[in-house]
Protein backbone atom coordinates (compact mmCIF):
# COMPACT_ATOMS: atom_id res chain seq x y z
CA UNK A 1 0.00 0.00 0.00
CA UNK A 2 1.53 3.29 -1.12
CA UNK A 3 0.20 6.69 -0.11
CA UNK A 4 0.64 9.23 -2.89
CA UNK A 5 0.17 13.00 -2.58
CA UNK A 6 -2.90 14.55 -4.20
CA UNK A 7 -2.75 18.18 -3.20
CA UNK A 8 -3.95 19.82 -0.02
CA UNK A 9 -7.33 18.09 0.22
CA UNK A 10 -6.90 14.49 -0.96
CA UNK A 11 -4.74 11.41 -0.63
CA UNK A 12 -4.33 8.65 -3.21
CA UNK A 13 -3.74 5.13 -1.93
CA UNK A 14 -2.19 2.78 -4.48
CA UNK A 15 -2.47 -0.98 -4.08
CA UNK A 16 -1.56 -3.97 -6.24
CA UNK A 17 -4.79 -4.71 -8.04
CA UNK A 18 -8.56 -4.76 -8.17
CA UNK A 19 -9.04 -7.25 -5.33
CA UNK A 20 -7.00 -5.06 -3.02
CA UNK A 21 -8.94 -1.98 -4.17
CA UNK A 22 -12.25 -3.64 -3.34
CA UNK A 23 -11.04 -4.83 0.05
CA UNK A 24 -9.62 -1.45 1.02
CA UNK A 25 -12.66 0.38 -0.34
CA UNK A 26 -15.01 -1.88 1.62
CA UNK A 27 -13.15 -1.07 4.83
CA UNK A 28 -12.86 2.68 4.21
CA UNK A 29 -16.38 3.19 2.87
CA UNK A 30 -17.81 1.22 5.78
CA UNK A 31 -16.02 3.38 8.34
CA UNK A 32 -14.56 6.48 6.68
CA UNK A 33 -11.92 8.34 8.68
CA UNK A 34 -13.16 11.58 10.29
CA UNK A 35 -13.30 14.44 7.79
CA UNK A 36 -13.25 12.24 4.67
CA UNK A 37 -16.11 13.25 2.35
CA UNK A 38 -15.51 10.90 -0.59
CA UNK A 39 -13.85 7.51 -1.01
CA UNK A 40 -13.25 6.82 -4.71
CA UNK A 41 -12.07 3.38 -5.83
CA UNK A 42 -10.52 2.91 -9.26
CA UNK A 43 -8.41 0.30 -11.05
CA UNK A 44 -5.42 0.28 -8.67
CA UNK A 45 -6.13 3.14 -6.31
CA UNK A 46 -8.52 4.46 -3.70
CA UNK A 47 -8.77 8.25 -3.47
CA UNK A 48 -9.75 9.83 -0.17
CA UNK A 49 -11.16 13.33 -0.50
CA UNK A 50 -11.17 15.33 2.71
CA UNK A 51 -12.84 18.43 4.02
CA UNK A 52 -9.71 20.41 4.98
CA UNK A 53 -11.70 22.26 7.64
CA UNK A 54 -12.39 19.00 9.47
CA UNK A 55 -9.18 17.01 9.26
CA UNK A 56 -5.56 16.95 8.12
CA UNK A 57 -3.94 14.73 5.51
CA UNK A 58 -1.59 13.38 8.18
CA UNK A 59 -4.54 12.25 10.29
CA UNK A 60 -6.17 10.61 7.28
CA UNK A 61 -2.91 8.90 6.29
CA UNK A 62 -2.56 7.49 9.81
CA UNK A 63 -6.16 6.24 9.73
CA UNK A 64 -5.56 4.54 6.36
CA UNK A 65 -2.45 2.79 7.68
CA UNK A 66 -4.49 1.48 10.61
CA UNK A 67 -7.24 0.18 8.30
CA UNK A 68 -7.61 -3.54 7.83
CA UNK A 69 -8.90 -4.28 4.31
CA UNK A 70 -12.10 -6.35 4.23
CA UNK A 71 -11.20 -9.17 1.86
CA UNK A 72 -14.03 -10.91 0.09
CA UNK A 73 -16.52 -8.11 0.77
CA UNK A 74 -17.55 -8.30 -2.88
CA UNK A 75 -18.87 -11.82 -2.47
CA UNK A 76 -21.59 -10.88 -0.02
CA UNK A 77 -25.09 -9.77 -0.93
CA UNK A 78 -27.53 -10.75 -3.62
CA UNK A 79 -26.58 -10.43 -7.26
CA UNK A 80 -28.36 -7.94 -9.50
CA UNK A 81 -29.73 -9.74 -12.53
CA UNK A 82 -29.49 -7.97 -15.87
CA UNK A 83 -31.31 -9.56 -18.82
CA UNK A 84 -29.37 -8.85 -22.02
CA UNK A 85 -30.35 -9.06 -25.68
CA UNK A 86 -27.04 -10.23 -27.14
CA UNK A 87 -27.37 -8.50 -30.51
CA UNK A 88 -24.68 -5.79 -30.18
CA UNK A 89 -23.05 -4.31 -33.27
CA UNK A 90 -19.60 -5.53 -32.17
CA UNK A 91 -20.58 -9.00 -30.92
CA UNK A 92 -19.01 -10.83 -33.86
CA UNK A 93 -15.86 -8.69 -33.81
CA UNK A 94 -15.42 -9.06 -30.06
CA UNK A 95 -15.90 -12.83 -30.28
CA UNK A 96 -13.29 -13.07 -33.05
CA UNK A 97 -10.81 -11.00 -31.01
CA UNK A 98 -11.21 -13.53 -28.20
CA UNK A 99 -11.05 -16.53 -30.53
CA UNK A 100 -14.63 -17.46 -29.72
CA UNK A 101 -17.90 -17.83 -31.56
CA UNK A 102 -20.57 -15.28 -30.62
CA UNK A 103 -22.42 -18.07 -28.82
CA UNK A 104 -19.35 -18.95 -26.78
CA UNK A 105 -18.84 -15.30 -25.87
CA UNK A 106 -22.41 -15.07 -24.59
CA UNK A 107 -21.96 -18.27 -22.64
CA UNK A 108 -18.84 -16.95 -20.97
CA UNK A 109 -20.44 -13.55 -20.29
CA UNK A 110 -23.41 -15.21 -18.55
CA UNK A 111 -21.58 -18.13 -16.95
CA UNK A 112 -20.38 -16.54 -13.73
CA UNK A 113 -21.27 -13.47 -11.69
CA UNK A 114 -19.46 -10.18 -12.27
CA UNK A 115 -18.53 -7.67 -9.58
CA UNK A 116 -18.56 -3.89 -9.82
CA UNK A 117 -14.93 -3.00 -9.16
CA UNK A 118 -15.45 0.75 -9.37
CA UNK A 119 -17.58 3.39 -11.07
CA UNK A 120 -16.75 6.38 -13.24
CA UNK A 121 -17.00 7.79 -16.75
CA UNK A 122 -20.65 8.75 -16.14
CA UNK A 123 -23.03 8.66 -13.16
CA UNK A 124 -23.94 5.02 -12.56
CA UNK A 125 -21.39 3.51 -14.97
CA UNK A 126 -19.78 0.50 -13.31
CA UNK A 127 -16.56 -1.22 -14.33
CA UNK A 128 -17.43 -4.91 -13.89
CA UNK A 129 -14.94 -7.74 -13.55
CA UNK A 130 -15.51 -11.49 -13.76
CA UNK A 131 -13.01 -13.48 -11.69
CA UNK A 132 -11.25 -15.96 -13.96
CA UNK A 133 -13.14 -14.63 -16.97
CA UNK A 134 -10.04 -14.21 -19.11
CA UNK A 135 -11.41 -11.15 -20.84
CA UNK A 136 -9.01 -8.98 -22.79
CA UNK A 137 -10.78 -6.95 -25.45
CA UNK A 138 -9.24 -3.89 -27.07
CA UNK A 139 -11.32 -0.75 -27.38
CA UNK A 140 -12.63 0.11 -30.83
CA UNK A 141 -10.05 1.95 -32.91
CA UNK A 142 -12.58 4.71 -33.52
CA UNK A 143 -14.95 5.50 -30.64
CA UNK A 144 -18.62 5.95 -31.44
CA UNK A 145 -19.99 9.43 -30.94
CA UNK A 146 -23.29 7.98 -29.73
CA UNK A 147 -23.72 4.76 -27.81
CA UNK A 148 -27.38 4.01 -26.99
CA UNK A 149 -28.39 3.80 -23.30
CA UNK A 150 -28.52 0.26 -21.96
CA UNK A 151 -25.71 -0.92 -24.24
CA UNK A 152 -23.74 -3.79 -22.69
CA UNK A 153 -20.11 -3.59 -23.67
CA UNK A 154 -16.59 -4.94 -23.22
CA UNK A 155 -13.18 -3.28 -22.97
CA UNK A 156 -9.98 -4.66 -21.49
CA UNK A 157 -10.90 -6.94 -18.60
CA UNK A 158 -14.12 -5.02 -17.97
CA UNK A 159 -17.76 -5.21 -18.92
CA UNK A 160 -20.12 -2.27 -18.47
CA UNK A 161 -23.58 -0.94 -19.14
CA UNK A 162 -23.97 2.56 -20.59
CA UNK A 163 -26.38 4.43 -18.27
CA UNK A 164 -27.41 6.90 -20.97
CA UNK A 165 -26.56 7.91 -24.51
CA UNK A 166 -22.95 9.02 -24.63
CA UNK A 167 -19.81 8.74 -26.71
CA UNK A 168 -17.92 5.51 -26.15
CA UNK A 169 -15.16 3.27 -27.45
CA UNK A 170 -16.14 -0.05 -25.89
CA UNK A 171 -17.20 -3.07 -27.97
CA UNK A 172 -21.00 -3.35 -27.89
CA UNK A 173 -22.21 -6.91 -27.40
CA UNK A 174 -25.83 -6.37 -26.40
CA UNK A 175 -28.37 -4.23 -24.62
CA UNK A 176 -30.46 -4.39 -21.47
CA UNK A 177 -33.81 -2.77 -20.74
CA UNK A 178 -32.91 -2.31 -17.08
CA UNK A 179 -32.01 1.31 -16.28
CA UNK A 180 -28.73 1.17 -14.37
CA UNK A 181 -29.11 4.86 -13.49
CA UNK A 182 -32.56 6.32 -12.88
CA UNK A 183 -33.10 9.59 -11.01
CA UNK A 184 -36.71 8.56 -10.32
CA UNK A 185 -35.47 5.57 -8.32
CA UNK A 186 -33.82 5.54 -4.89
CA UNK A 187 -31.00 4.70 -5.10
CA UNK A 188 -30.57 6.13 -8.58
CA UNK A 189 -27.43 4.06 -9.20
CA UNK A 190 -28.10 0.32 -9.40
CA UNK A 191 -24.41 -0.54 -9.56
CA UNK A 192 -22.00 0.45 -6.82
CA UNK A 193 -18.54 -0.83 -5.94
CA UNK A 194 -18.84 -4.40 -4.68
CA UNK A 195 -22.28 -5.05 -6.23
CA UNK A 196 -22.45 -8.48 -7.90
CA UNK A 197 -24.09 -8.67 -11.30
CA UNK A 198 -25.34 -11.68 -13.20
CA UNK A 199 -26.01 -11.23 -16.90
CA UNK A 200 -28.68 -13.52 -18.34
CA UNK A 201 -29.63 -13.96 -21.98
CA UNK A 202 -33.04 -12.37 -22.53
CA UNK A 203 -35.46 -14.59 -24.38
CA UNK B 1 -41.35 34.39 -3.59
CA UNK B 2 -39.52 34.08 -6.86
CA UNK B 3 -37.15 35.62 -9.32
CA UNK B 4 -37.96 35.81 -13.04
CA UNK B 5 -35.07 35.51 -15.48
CA UNK B 6 -35.27 38.11 -18.25
CA UNK B 7 -31.91 37.25 -19.81
CA UNK B 8 -29.31 34.66 -18.70
CA UNK B 9 -26.18 36.21 -20.23
CA UNK B 10 -23.63 33.84 -21.82
CA UNK B 11 -24.07 31.13 -19.14
CA UNK B 12 -25.87 31.16 -15.82
CA UNK B 13 -26.33 28.05 -13.67
CA UNK B 14 -27.72 27.28 -10.24
CA UNK B 15 -24.95 26.17 -7.87
CA UNK B 16 -24.50 25.17 -4.26
CA UNK B 17 -21.96 23.06 -2.36
CA UNK B 18 -22.51 20.14 -4.73
CA UNK B 19 -22.86 16.40 -4.17
CA UNK B 20 -20.15 15.17 -1.83
CA UNK B 21 -20.11 11.52 -0.88
CA UNK B 22 -21.30 10.06 -4.20
CA UNK B 23 -18.08 9.96 -6.23
CA UNK B 24 -17.84 6.19 -5.76
CA UNK B 25 -21.04 5.95 -7.84
CA UNK B 26 -19.52 8.00 -10.64
CA UNK B 27 -21.32 11.13 -9.46
CA UNK B 28 -18.96 14.09 -9.20
CA UNK B 29 -19.21 16.80 -6.60
CA UNK B 30 -19.86 19.83 -8.86
CA UNK B 31 -21.03 23.01 -7.07
CA UNK B 32 -19.88 26.61 -7.34
CA UNK B 33 -16.64 27.00 -9.30
CA UNK B 34 -15.47 29.77 -6.95
CA UNK B 35 -16.67 28.36 -3.64
CA UNK B 36 -15.26 31.19 -1.52
CA UNK B 37 -17.28 33.79 -3.42
CA UNK B 38 -20.46 31.71 -3.33
CA UNK B 39 -20.11 31.21 0.43
CA UNK B 40 -19.47 34.90 0.97
CA UNK B 41 -22.62 35.75 -0.97
CA UNK B 42 -24.65 33.41 1.20
CA UNK B 43 -23.15 34.79 4.40
CA UNK B 44 -23.98 38.36 3.40
CA UNK B 45 -27.70 37.61 3.07
CA UNK B 46 -27.92 35.32 6.11
CA UNK B 47 -28.19 32.05 4.18
CA UNK B 48 -26.69 28.71 5.17
CA UNK B 49 -23.44 28.23 3.27
CA UNK B 50 -24.98 25.45 1.22
CA UNK B 51 -27.90 27.55 -0.07
CA UNK B 52 -28.20 27.65 -3.85
CA UNK B 53 -27.02 30.77 -5.68
CA UNK B 54 -26.76 31.78 -9.33
CA UNK B 55 -23.34 31.48 -10.96
CA UNK B 56 -23.21 34.07 -13.73
CA UNK B 57 -20.47 33.78 -16.38
CA UNK B 58 -19.26 37.10 -17.84
CA UNK B 59 -22.29 39.05 -16.62
CA UNK B 60 -25.34 39.70 -18.76
CA UNK B 61 -27.90 38.27 -16.33
CA UNK B 62 -31.14 40.24 -15.97
CA UNK B 63 -33.75 39.26 -13.39
CA UNK B 64 -36.96 40.72 -11.98
CA UNK B 65 -37.96 40.31 -8.34
CA UNK B 66 -41.50 39.02 -7.88
CA UNK B 67 -41.40 39.92 -4.17
CA UNK B 68 -39.18 42.10 -2.01
CA UNK B 69 -35.85 40.22 -2.04
CA UNK B 70 -32.53 40.87 -0.36
CA UNK B 71 -29.80 40.23 -2.94
CA UNK B 72 -26.04 40.51 -3.22
CA UNK B 73 -23.35 39.70 -5.76
CA UNK B 74 -19.80 38.51 -5.13
CA UNK B 75 -16.90 37.29 -7.25
CA UNK B 76 -16.48 39.15 -10.54
CA UNK B 77 -17.82 42.69 -10.08
CA UNK B 78 -20.47 43.58 -12.67
CA UNK B 79 -21.59 47.16 -13.33
CA UNK B 80 -25.08 47.66 -11.94
CA UNK B 81 -24.82 44.97 -9.30
CA UNK B 82 -25.06 45.22 -5.48
CA UNK B 83 -21.49 43.98 -5.17
CA UNK B 84 -20.40 42.68 -1.78
CA UNK B 85 -23.21 44.85 -0.32
CA UNK B 86 -26.62 43.28 0.37
CA UNK B 87 -29.41 45.35 -1.21
CA UNK B 88 -33.18 45.15 -1.13
CA UNK B 89 -34.64 44.52 -4.58
CA UNK B 90 -38.27 45.64 -4.44
CA UNK B 91 -41.05 43.57 -5.97
CA UNK B 92 -41.17 44.36 -9.69
CA UNK B 93 -37.68 45.85 -9.74
CA UNK B 94 -35.10 44.56 -12.18
CA UNK B 95 -31.44 43.78 -11.66
CA UNK B 96 -29.23 43.87 -14.74
CA UNK B 97 -25.61 42.79 -14.54
CA UNK B 98 -23.16 44.39 -16.97
CA UNK B 99 -19.98 42.69 -18.10
CA UNK B 100 -17.28 42.46 -15.40
CA UNK B 101 -13.97 44.24 -15.95
CA UNK B 102 -12.10 41.58 -13.98
CA UNK B 103 -12.87 37.97 -13.25
CA UNK B 104 -15.25 35.56 -14.92
CA UNK B 105 -17.89 34.36 -12.48
CA UNK B 106 -20.33 36.43 -10.43
CA UNK B 107 -22.45 34.89 -7.67
CA UNK B 108 -25.93 36.25 -7.07
CA UNK B 109 -27.36 35.20 -3.72
CA UNK B 110 -30.93 35.83 -2.70
CA UNK B 111 -31.96 35.72 0.95
CA UNK B 112 -33.73 32.37 1.34
CA UNK B 113 -31.74 30.73 -1.46
CA UNK B 114 -32.73 29.61 -4.95
CA UNK B 115 -35.21 26.83 -4.16
CA UNK B 116 -35.39 24.77 -7.36
CA UNK B 117 -35.88 21.03 -6.66
CA UNK B 118 -32.64 19.31 -5.65
CA UNK B 119 -31.28 16.38 -7.66
CA UNK B 120 -29.41 13.71 -5.67
CA UNK B 121 -29.22 16.05 -2.71
CA UNK B 122 -27.97 19.16 -4.50
CA UNK B 123 -29.18 22.02 -6.71
CA UNK B 124 -25.86 22.25 -8.54
CA UNK B 125 -25.82 21.96 -12.32
CA UNK B 126 -23.05 19.56 -13.36
CA UNK B 127 -22.39 20.40 -17.01
CA UNK B 128 -20.19 17.33 -17.57
CA UNK B 129 -22.49 14.72 -16.03
CA UNK B 130 -25.69 16.44 -17.14
CA UNK B 131 -27.08 16.34 -13.59
CA UNK B 132 -29.03 18.95 -11.69
CA UNK B 133 -31.20 21.86 -12.81
CA UNK B 134 -31.17 22.86 -16.46
CA UNK B 135 -28.97 25.80 -17.42
CA UNK B 136 -30.83 29.02 -16.55
CA UNK B 137 -32.84 30.39 -19.48
CA UNK B 138 -34.90 33.51 -20.21
CA UNK B 139 -38.42 33.13 -18.84
CA UNK B 140 -37.40 30.83 -15.98
CA UNK B 141 -39.21 31.59 -12.74
CA UNK B 142 -36.84 30.59 -9.95
CA UNK B 143 -38.48 29.95 -6.60
CA UNK B 144 -36.87 31.56 -3.54
CA UNK B 145 -36.90 29.78 -0.19
CA UNK B 146 -37.75 31.06 3.25
CA UNK B 147 -34.97 32.74 5.28
CA UNK B 148 -33.27 30.22 7.54
CA UNK B 149 -31.22 32.43 9.84
CA UNK B 150 -31.10 36.03 11.07
CA UNK B 151 -29.36 38.63 8.94
CA UNK B 152 -25.67 39.04 9.75
CA UNK B 153 -25.84 42.83 9.94
CA UNK B 154 -22.96 43.31 7.52
CA UNK B 155 -23.33 46.20 5.09
CA UNK B 156 -20.27 45.61 2.98
CA UNK B 157 -17.68 42.88 2.67
CA UNK B 158 -14.17 44.07 1.92
CA UNK B 159 -12.72 41.45 -0.40
CA UNK B 160 -10.31 42.02 -3.29
CA UNK B 161 -11.61 41.77 -6.83
CA UNK B 162 -10.32 38.93 -9.02
CA UNK B 163 -6.95 39.45 -10.71
CA UNK B 164 -6.82 41.35 -14.01
CA UNK B 165 -3.37 40.23 -15.14
CA UNK B 166 -1.48 37.06 -14.38
CA UNK B 167 -2.48 34.99 -11.37
CA UNK B 168 -0.02 33.05 -9.25
CA UNK B 169 -1.37 29.92 -7.58
CA UNK B 170 0.34 27.51 -5.20
CA UNK B 171 0.87 23.98 -6.52
CA UNK B 172 1.74 20.78 -4.66
CA UNK B 173 3.06 17.54 -6.18
CA UNK B 174 0.47 15.16 -7.57
CA UNK B 175 0.51 11.38 -7.46
CA UNK B 176 2.27 11.05 -10.82
CA UNK B 177 4.81 13.87 -10.57
CA UNK B 178 7.49 11.21 -11.02
CA UNK B 179 6.26 10.58 -14.57
CA UNK B 180 7.73 13.97 -15.44
CA UNK B 181 10.74 14.13 -13.15
CA UNK B 182 12.44 17.21 -11.73
CA UNK B 183 12.70 18.77 -15.20
CA UNK B 184 8.95 18.41 -15.67
CA UNK B 185 8.24 19.98 -12.30
CA UNK B 186 10.57 22.88 -13.18
CA UNK B 187 8.78 23.32 -16.50
CA UNK B 188 5.40 23.29 -14.74
CA UNK B 189 6.39 25.88 -12.16
CA UNK B 190 8.77 27.91 -14.28
CA UNK B 191 6.60 29.17 -17.10
CA UNK B 192 3.58 31.35 -17.71
CA UNK B 193 0.60 29.26 -18.76
CA UNK B 194 -2.16 30.85 -20.80
CA UNK B 195 -5.82 30.01 -20.16
CA UNK B 196 -7.40 28.97 -23.46
CA UNK B 197 -10.92 29.54 -24.73
CA UNK B 198 -11.58 25.78 -24.43
CA UNK B 199 -11.95 26.28 -20.68
CA UNK B 200 -15.22 25.78 -18.83
CA UNK B 201 -16.60 24.55 -15.50
CA UNK B 202 -14.94 21.18 -16.11
CA UNK B 203 -11.47 22.67 -16.25
CA UNK B 204 -9.03 25.28 -17.44
CA UNK B 205 -7.16 24.17 -20.52
CA UNK B 206 -3.72 25.70 -20.37
CA UNK B 207 -1.39 26.52 -23.23
CA UNK B 208 2.39 26.76 -22.98
CA UNK B 209 5.55 24.76 -23.58
CA UNK B 210 4.38 21.12 -23.37
CA UNK B 211 5.57 18.98 -20.46
CA UNK B 212 7.55 15.91 -21.43
CA UNK B 213 6.85 12.51 -19.95
CA UNK B 214 9.79 10.43 -18.82
CA UNK B 215 7.87 7.20 -19.28
CA UNK B 216 5.48 5.80 -21.83
CA UNK B 217 2.52 3.58 -21.20
CA UNK B 218 -1.00 3.96 -19.98
CA UNK B 219 -2.16 4.84 -16.52
CA UNK B 220 -5.10 2.86 -15.15
CA UNK B 221 -7.92 5.30 -14.40
CA UNK B 222 -7.68 6.82 -10.94
CA UNK B 223 -9.74 9.16 -8.83
CA UNK B 224 -9.04 12.85 -8.87
CA UNK B 225 -10.41 15.96 -7.27
CA UNK B 226 -10.73 19.66 -7.98
CA UNK B 227 -7.35 21.29 -8.45
CA UNK B 228 -5.75 18.37 -10.30
CA UNK B 229 -3.33 19.28 -13.08
CA UNK B 230 -3.80 16.40 -15.48
CA UNK B 231 -1.41 16.07 -18.40
CA UNK B 232 -2.89 14.53 -21.56
CA UNK B 233 -0.63 13.29 -24.39
CA UNK B 234 -0.42 16.85 -25.79
CA UNK B 235 1.69 17.78 -22.75
CA UNK B 236 -0.30 20.90 -21.87
CA UNK B 237 -2.12 20.50 -18.55
CA UNK B 238 -5.79 20.77 -17.73
CA UNK B 239 -6.59 22.27 -14.34
CA UNK B 240 -9.75 20.54 -13.18
CA UNK B 241 -12.50 22.69 -11.67
CA UNK B 242 -15.96 21.97 -10.22
CA UNK B 243 -17.37 19.58 -12.85
CA UNK B 244 -14.22 17.49 -13.33
CA UNK B 245 -14.60 13.80 -14.17
CA UNK B 246 -14.56 11.50 -11.13
CA UNK B 247 -11.69 9.44 -12.52
CA UNK B 248 -9.15 10.02 -15.26
CA UNK B 249 -6.56 8.05 -17.15
CA UNK B 250 -3.85 10.65 -17.68
CA UNK B 251 -1.16 11.37 -15.08
CA UNK B 252 -1.73 14.17 -12.56
CA UNK B 253 1.57 16.00 -12.12
CA UNK B 254 0.39 18.39 -9.44
CA UNK B 255 -2.49 19.93 -7.55
CA UNK B 256 -3.32 23.59 -7.15
CA UNK B 257 -4.01 24.05 -3.44
CA UNK B 258 -7.66 23.95 -2.48
CA UNK B 259 -7.87 27.64 -1.54
CA UNK B 260 -6.22 28.79 -4.77
CA UNK B 261 -8.47 26.73 -7.05
CA UNK B 262 -11.26 29.22 -6.33
CA UNK B 263 -9.11 32.08 -7.59
CA UNK B 264 -8.21 30.08 -10.70
CA UNK B 265 -11.94 29.67 -11.41
CA UNK B 266 -12.06 33.43 -12.00
CA UNK B 267 -9.49 33.30 -14.82
CA UNK B 268 -10.62 34.28 -18.29
CA UNK B 269 -9.34 32.97 -21.60
CA UNK B 270 -6.10 34.80 -22.42
CA UNK B 271 -5.11 35.40 -18.81
CA UNK B 272 -1.84 34.04 -17.52
CA UNK B 273 -1.38 31.50 -14.71
CA UNK B 274 1.88 30.93 -12.91
CA UNK B 275 2.19 27.88 -10.68
CA UNK B 276 4.44 28.37 -7.69
CA UNK B 277 5.65 25.33 -5.74
CA UNK B 278 3.73 25.57 -2.46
Amino acid sequence: MRLLPSGSAALLVEVDGLDDVLALYAALAGAPPEGVVDVVPAARTVLLVTDPARTTLDAVAAAVRRTTPVAGAERSGDAVELPVHYDGADLADAAELLGLTPGQLVERHTSAAWTVAFCGFAPGFGYLVQPGGGWDVPRRATPRTKVPPGSVALAGEFSGVYPRESPGGWQLIGRTDVAVFDLARDPAALLRPGTRVRFVAAS
Amino acid sequence: MSLTVLAPGPLTTVQDEGRPGQAALGIGRSGAADRASARLANRLVGNPLDAAVLEVTLGGLAVRAEADLLVVTTGARCPGSPHDAPTLLRAGAELRLGAPAAGLRTYLAVRGGIAVPPVLGSRATDVLAGLGPAVVAAGDVLPVGAPAAPLPGVDLAAVPDPAVGDLTAAVLPGPRADWFGPAGWSALTGQRWTVTSESNRVGLRLDGVPLERLRAGELPSEGMVRGALQVPPSGTPVLFLADHPVTGGYPVIGYVTDADVDRCAQLRPGQGLRLRAG
